[in-house]
């Protein structure tokens, strides 16, 4: 037996090989490690090795009422923003669905905001802010209508932090569901409009249910990112003022790399990976469900 | 008819609205950045204004930005071209011999919080002496390429009859022959999406390399999020940075644009 049958016989291990052993040594190895660091109470400035305290930091860091906030804050970011950009990306998809002078223009002006730099976003809203100088406090006086502080207040730094994510990835839904649009069959449509259906009827009962499966899929993509939302919180609040818009990533990233309570950090980001686990698998379920 | 003509206006109004909005906050960055400092913290927002380059001037030249604009390009071409390495034949192999639980697991990198690996990175890296080093830049931003090319290309695969390697097959070739020189020279679309989609993913990544970097292997998101940590908030300057940083970006899905878009939309609309 030649060395290349071998080689052949066992394409379906060999092709995927440095694949895994990748994503096993620079994933899976690092969760495993988070998980055991996660019962220490390892501290890296202390210059102490990690101790093993049982269940101690899950205790310590799960009682305590700041990372409750968080772990809330991180579901109502989500939640709230992912139901607006499904929404208005749905509504938005509807009007561009038909063939207009410009459509291509109009799809590559929705790519732009998908690919603009996170970081860079957050800090030009940051201006559009700015209690001073900011556009959105000169348009609402101009309005007549009372002016903000807009990221720098507690009450309006999470809508505000929302309007930024809305306005960078709406546009995703968008375009997935323009793409979902497209691959419809005409028939159910002209058979509706046949039988006397109108345009809305149409829209109610048939197109939007057919393309239904490709908006849940827009969903749960949107959804998994918006849990782990990090760039813009982090570049236009830092988690501030004070916590106000702290959510589980940020938490995660000041225990590690700004307190170095790895301990206590590593309970964070098995909590953060947890609730990323659960709402996927959750949605997964769901969308089989609705399709059977 | 009258009436036609009507919604058709009133339909590109919409369209209208939707394109300034998508467009406003890229406008308003592109002319603050030809700004002075006075001109920007006027009342009200000045509309017009005589331009100048000075903030630019001030990017390139103090801060530097050359520098961290190579190593932005240098980590993701990089990264990108040794994620198609493992990825491409990892692709094949899932599409061919439909591995679905591999698929799954090579996506986990991409459902997954980068955080909860970037912590342990951060001790082992410090350990082996790695920090702000290329290697660690580099094998960080391959967690993220690499599932984006698996995910795309054994998408792309499917597509492409088997019969093309078997055929070839039959007549004797083995199957690694035939992926190589059958089906890649055929995948360029699928290959020109996961390329240009990891690139930018890996160009706009800001917290594997806020931790992993420091002054020399620096790349631009952090250039970019450290020009706002100097004691007065430069705007013009930092306009001027967010532009350098985004124009590349915006350049690829300009030339690419179909290819950036099917690789946004794959799956959603297969699955």
């Amino acid at each position: 037996m030649s060395r290349s049958s071998f080689f052949e016989r066992n394409l379906r291990i060999l092709f995927p090989l440095p694949a895994v052993i990748f994503i096993g040594l620079m994933m899976v190895f690092p969760i495993l490690y988070t998980l055991y660091l996660s019962f220490t109470n390892w501290n890296l400035t202390s210059g102490m090795e990690p101790a093993f305290v049982g269940f101690g930091s899950y205790l310590s860091v799960l009682t305590e009422p700041r990372f409750l906030h968080a772990l809330g804050r991180t579901f109502t970011f989500t939640f709230v923003a992912v139901a607006i950009e499904v929404v208005l990306g749905v509504v938005v998809a509807i009007i561009l669905n038909r063939a207009f002078v410009g459509r291509s223009l109009a799809k590559l002006l929705l790519l732009l905001p998908l690919v603009a730099t996170p970081v860079a976003v957050g800090i030009v809203f940051n201006l559009f802010y700015d209690p001073t100088i900011g556009l959105l406090n000169f348009f609402l006086n101009s309005l007549g209508l009372p002016q903000g502080s807009w990221v720098s207040s507690e009450k309006t730094v999470i809508p505000a932090l929302i309007l930024v994510d809305v306005w960078q990835w709406t546009p995703m839904i968008t375009l997935i569901v323009l793409a979902g649009l497209a691959g419809l069959p005409e028939d159910p449509m002209e058979a509706a409009r046949v039988d006397g259906a109108s345009e809305w009827q149409i829209l109610r009962y048939v197109t939007i249910p057919m393309v239904m499966p490709v908006i849940l899929t827009a969903m749960i993509l949107r959804l998994i990112d918006a849990l782990k939302t990090f760039d813009i919180i982090f570049a236009m609040t830092g988690g501030g003022p004070g916590y106000a818009s702290e959510t589980l990533n940020i938490m995660g990233f000041k225990y590690s790399f700004e307190y170095f309570r790895i301990g206590q950090s590593s309970v964070i980001l098995v909590a953060l990976f947890l609730v990323v686990l659960l709402c996927s698998l959750g949605i997964m379920k769901l969308r089989a469900s609705t399709e059977n | 008819m009258k009436n036609k003509f009507l919604l058709n206006i009133l339909f590109y109004c919409l369209v209208a609205l939707i394109a300034l909005i998508v467009l406003f906050p890229f406008l308003w960055m592109l002319s603050s950045s030809f700004k002075t400092q006075v001109d920007i913290i006027s009342w009200p927002p000045k509309l017009f204004f005589e331009p100048t380059l000075q903030n630019y001037r001030k990017v390139f030249e103090e801060q530097n930005f050359l520098k961290y604009f190579m190593n932005s390009t240098i980590v993701g071409s990089v990264s990108v071209s040794l994620s198609l390495l493992l990825g491409l034949p990892a692709a094949y192999s899932i599409a061919r011999y439909t591995q679905n639980r591999l698929a799954v697991f090579i996506l986990l990198a991409r459902l997954m919080p980068g955080i909860s690996f970037l912590m342990p990175w951060y001790i082992i890296f410090s350990r082996l002496g790695l920090m702000d080093s290329y290697v660690a830049l580099i094998l960080s931003h391959m967690l993220i390429a690499l599932p984006i090319v698996v995910w795309i290309m054994s998408t792309y695969f499917s597509t492409i009859p088997r019969e093309l390697e078997e055929s070839a097959m039959v007549d004797g070739a083995t199957r690694q022959y035939a992926f190589l020189k059958i089906i890649l020279p055929l995948s360029g679309p699928g290959i020109i999406t996961a390329t240009t989609l990891s690139f930018i993913f890996s160009w706009n990544n800001f917290m594997f390399s806020q931790v992993l970097s420091m002054e020399k292997t620096k790349t631009l998101p952090i250039a970019v999020y450290n020009f706002l940590s100097y004691a007065e908030v430069d705007w013009g300057g930092v306009m001027a940075a967010a532009v350098a940083i985004m124009a590349p970006a915006i350049l690829l899905t300009m030339i690419f644009q179909k290819y950036v878009v099917k690789g946004l939309t794959m799956g959603a609309v297969k699955g």
